[in-house]
Parts: structure tokens; sequence; C-alpha cells
């Protein structure tokens, strides 16, 4: 660098100023329409409950104690919120479960796709986006219609003489677990096509050469070369279902909420505003969590390999 | 006993199994949907033949004729305001090398895809309730802005990457020729930069048109879009008109991602 340093700043100065002028239509847009919100959400999380739904003041930290425990309303006792955590449980143990099904089911896939000869993988990638691109609902209603009572997994079932009543399925948690798996399996193929698309396959060959099994190889060559991947397809398929609410409304059936609707239910019926912009925030606030965990990962793996 | 089959390297046990389970997973039931939107009879479990008379009763339905222009005219104009706010900053962030403040700007552009959409909902339910109740205005304006902004990290992703795989000699050679960076914007980024921009804007088309979430949460009485309109039919015994919904949105959406797709490959 032979430039005076002064004319480079002054120059780096004026392309940060005409970055940040084209960008500002953008930034507005975001601020009004996404992010601003956002900070009004986390100022009524941190007041009381209005009387006739609302927010009013004082300042109290009331909503965030809420989440996770009550008070006894003739004796003062405190104790744990058990229905709140519940619905934590279950948000969290159906998500992770979604995570699981998902990646037994989307790795062989991806792999299946990479291992395609060249021509066709563009055509097996596609089938996988189209999916991931259709109005969830309709995919909520597909599913839908092969899990109710009347529908092609309980038809199928009894014409096969496995079971003689339909299983009920629908409207339970099951329901939930398998309308997300169904859901969110493209995010969970797409990140891993793309580190098995880069795994250098000569890596087999060698691990043959070498006497592994087929397990071995899977185990100890290319579960680990394929971290990345793995990583990001987990947190993309465990964000969303986290704060999952569609599906869980349309096939949990109201009763089984998850964190996203029991939200909503405090901004509706129950009037308690405080309480759902402090679960929001908890939501949000779990997922930044994660996002960070995956990017230092990420970070990690760029060191290292 | 089976001939052993050939030798293969890639080959894992059970993989293609699962895998071909997952492709059929996946297609089964949208096909099944597909199909029973043609049945003549009310079942969705039952053939009755091929007819047209769910897309017919679907369209006779007013409220459903209703709810696709919102959702069509919504989905433009988002389609339309992110773009080009997105075009402006993919120029901003790329084209002005490293500077202060970039990184931020990138977090701010990419904030819709990490907040959980139910978040985003209660929190536009709220501001825009206050304006709503301030101002009088009961508009589609409310939902025009919300699809608008969290359209633009759709939006902006194609552009930056077009803009990145870009040759900047030719910007270097219409600035030696005496091109002022106007004309050079014009006659030389534009036209180069035009297929991440159509990519980008029929992305962002799609994603207002899918969005259930915010819609419903921000959406004034009578304001149903498509996908809030089918919600909203889940509460009650489902015919197969929903099916020719579903399908007929299914179709568009197919058709605008294979122009995605034939778009952005060109590039390769």
């Amino acid at each position: 660098m032979a430039m005076s340093s002064s004319a480079e700043t002054a120059a780096a100065r004026r392309r940060g100023r005409s970055g940040w002028l084209l960008s500002t239509p953008a930034l507005v847009l975001l601020l009004l329409g996404a992010a601003g919100p956002l900070l009004v959400v986390l100022a009524f999380s941190l007041l009381s409950k209005g009387e006739y739904g609302g927010v009013a003041l004082p300042v109290s930290g009331q909503a965030w104690f809420e989440i996770f425990f009550q008070r006894d309303i003739f004796d003062g006792t405190i104790s744990p919120a058990k229905a709140h955590l519940a619905i934590f449980w279950r948000s969290v143990w159906l998500s992770l479960a979604t995570t699981l099904i998902t990646f037994v089911l989307g790795l062989p896939t991806a792999w299946f796709i990479a291992t395609r000869p060249e021509r066709q993988r563009a055509l097996w990638l596609f089938l996988i986006t189209i999916p991931f691109w259709t109005n969830l609902l309709i995919r909520t209603f597909a599913i839908m219609e092969v899990i109710r009572n009347e529908g092609l997994l309980n038809t199928t079932l009894i014409a096969m003489g496995a079971i003689d009543q339909p299983l009920q399925i629908l409207f339970t948690d099951w329901a939930t677990l398998i309308g997300m798996a169904y859901v969110y399996l493209p995010l969970m193929v797409l990140p891993l096509y793309a580190a098995i698309d880069r795994f250098d396959m000569r890596l087999l060959e060698a691990g043959y050469d070498l006497y592994a099994s087929r397990w071995r190889l899977l185990r100890r060559v290319i579960l680990p070369i394929v971290r990345p991947g793995i990583v990001a397809g987990c947190i993309l398929v465990f964000i969303p279902s986290l704060g999952a609410y569609v599906t869980p409304r349309v096939l949990g059936g109201g009763t089984n909420m998850m964190v996203g609707n029991f939200i909503e239910l405090q901004f509706g019926q129950a009037r308690n505003w405080p309480l759902g912009a402090s679960l929001s925030m908890a939501l949000l606030i779990i997922v930044m969590v994660a996002l960070l965990v995956y990017v230092r990962a990420s970070a990690r793996e760029g060191r290292d390999g | 006993m089976a001939e052993p089959r050939p030798f293969s390297v890639t080959r894992l046990p059970g993989f293609t199994a699962i895998a071909i389970t997952a492709f059929v997973a996946l297609y089964l039931p949208i096909i099944t949907i597909v199909v029973f939107s043609f049945n003549a009879l009310s079942s969705m479990s039952q053939w009755g033949g091929f007819s047209l008379h769910w897309y017919r009763e679907a369209w006779a339905n007013d409220t459903v004729q209703e709810a696709t222009i919102r959702s069509l005219l919504i989905a433009t104009v988002a389609a339309l305001v992110s773009t080009v706010v997105a075009t402006l900053a993919a120029l901003g962030t790329t084209r002005q090398g490293r500077f202060r403040g970039r990184t931020a700007i990138y977090a701010l552009i990419n904030q819709p895809l990490m907040v959980p959409e139910i978040v985003t909902a209660v929190s536009l339910l709220i501001v825009f309730g206050a304006i709503r109740q301030a101002t009088g205005y009961q508009g589609l304006g409310y939902l025009m802005l919300a699809h608008s902004a969290f359209c633009v990290p759709f939006a902006y992703l194609p552009i930056r990457a077009r803009l990145e795989g870009m040759d900047r000699t030719l910007e270097l050679a219409a600035a030696d020729l005496y091109a002022t960076p106007l004309q050079a914007f014009r006659r030389i980024t534009l036209p180069l930069l035009m297929p991440g921009i159509a990519a980008g804007a029929m992305l962002a088309f799609v994603i207002s048109l899918d969005d259930v979430v915010i819609t419903e949460f921000v959406k004034s009485a009578g304001q149903d879009t498509l996908a809030t309109y089918m919600l909203g039919q889940f509460r009650r015994t489902l015919t197969p008109e929903v099916n020719a919904i579903s399908t007929a949105l299914l179709a568009l959406t197919l058709v605008l991602l294979t122009g995605f797709f034939l778009i952005t490959r060109k590039r390769a």
C-alpha cells in the first residue's frame, strides 16, 4: 500500500458513505416493517398488564418472571409455572425430534443426489426445492390428508390388515411431529447436499483399500467431513420448528400448543400482552443463541479446514 | 440368489432405499391433493371420475376471487418494492469495497430470515394496531409494508450473488471510454445484473404469496389473502375446493420456480 494513509481513509470514507446511502431505502423499510417493531415488543415485555388487555405502567419484570413461575393468589407462595414449562418442553422435544427425523431421512437423500451422474443432479435437486418453495399451508394440508382417520395412511393399513381401527394421529403431538418433519425435510437436505457435493469420493477408495467397512467409513470419514453441512441443516430445521405456528395449529388441533401458539393466545383470548411479549423475546433469544452456536461452529470449521 | 451388484465406492447400505422413500413421502401427499382436485365427487378418498367442478366452484366463490386478486396485488407490490431497495442495497454493499458498518447492514437485511415469523407477526400486530387506532387507516398498506420488508432478503441474496460473480473490468472499460457513472450503470451494470434482479423478484413474489403467519396477524377484517383464506377453511369440513385452490397455487409457484432456475442457470 503505497497510497498515503489520509487519501486512503478519505476514499474509504467516501465508499462507506455511498454504501450506506444506497442501503438506506432497504434499511428504512426493514426498520419500519420488521426490526423496529421488535423493540416495541421488548419494551412491552417490561411493562405491566393493562386492565382490558394492552399494557400499562409501571415498568416491571413480572412478565419475565411469569414465564417460569407463578405466585399463588392466596398465600403468595412461588411455584414453577407448570403449564408454561410443559409448552416449552413440548416445543423443544418436538423440534429436536423433527431435527432427528429429518437428519435420518435427509442424509441418505442428500447422499443419493450427490452420487447421481452429474447431469441428473440438477433435476433431483430441483425435485427437493419444489416442495421447499411450495406454500406451507398446501404442504400441511397435504400431510393432513394422509394422516387423517379416513386418509391414505389409515386406509392402506386397514386394507393390509395391519390394523382394524383407524389410528388417531391427527390432533395429537404425533401429527405435529410428522407435519414438521414433512415440511422441513428440504431444509435439511439442501445444506447436507452442499457439503456432500464438496466431499472428495477418493477418500472412500482410500478407506476401502485400508479395509474399512462401509459403516466405519460413514462414521469415521464421511460424517466428520460433512459436519458443517450437518450443523447447518440441523440449525435450519431446529429454528423454524421451535417457532412453528401453522403446523401445530392445523395438525395439533389447537390444544397441543407450541410456543408460537401460546404467544398468539396471550395477544388474543388470554389478554396478557406483557407475557406474550416476554415469551416472544425468550423465543428470539433461544433462536439467537442457536444461530450463534452455528456461526461459531462454522467459523471453527473454516479455520480447521 | 441375486447377482452381486457391481462394486461402487459411493454405495452405502440402505441409503438409496431411504432416499427413494423420502422422495415418495415428499411427493405422494402433494400428488394426492392434485389428483383429488379433479375429483367429480366431494370425497377426498373416493374417486368419482375426472371433473373441473371444484375449480369452477372455487372461481365462482367471491371470497376466493377477491382473496386471489388481493394476494396477487400484495405480492406484486412486495416484489417490486423489495427488489428495488434490495438492488440498491446490493450495489451499496458489494460495489463499495469494505466499509464501516457493512456487517451491520448485512445483519439488518437478513434479519427477517433469523427472527421467528410468529415474533415478527406479533410485533407488527402491536405496532400496526396502534397506528390503525391513531390514524383510522385500514387499507392494504400495512400488508404491503410488512410483505415488502420480509421479502427484502429473498430479493437481495440472488442479486448480490450475481453482482459478486460479475466481471468488473467491463465497468472499468466503460469508465475508460468516458461513460459517466450513471451511463456505465444503465448500459453495462444493469443489463448484466438483470438476471439476478429477475430471480430476486420471482423469489420475493413466491415468498409473499406463501406467507400465512404475518398476514394472519397484520390483516384487517375482510382482508384475507389466499393463504389466510385457506387457513380459515381448516376450521370447517374441507371440500375439494381447497384442493383446487392449492393446485392452482402450486402451478403458479412451479411456473415461477422454473423461470427462476432457467434464469440463474444461464450464469453457470
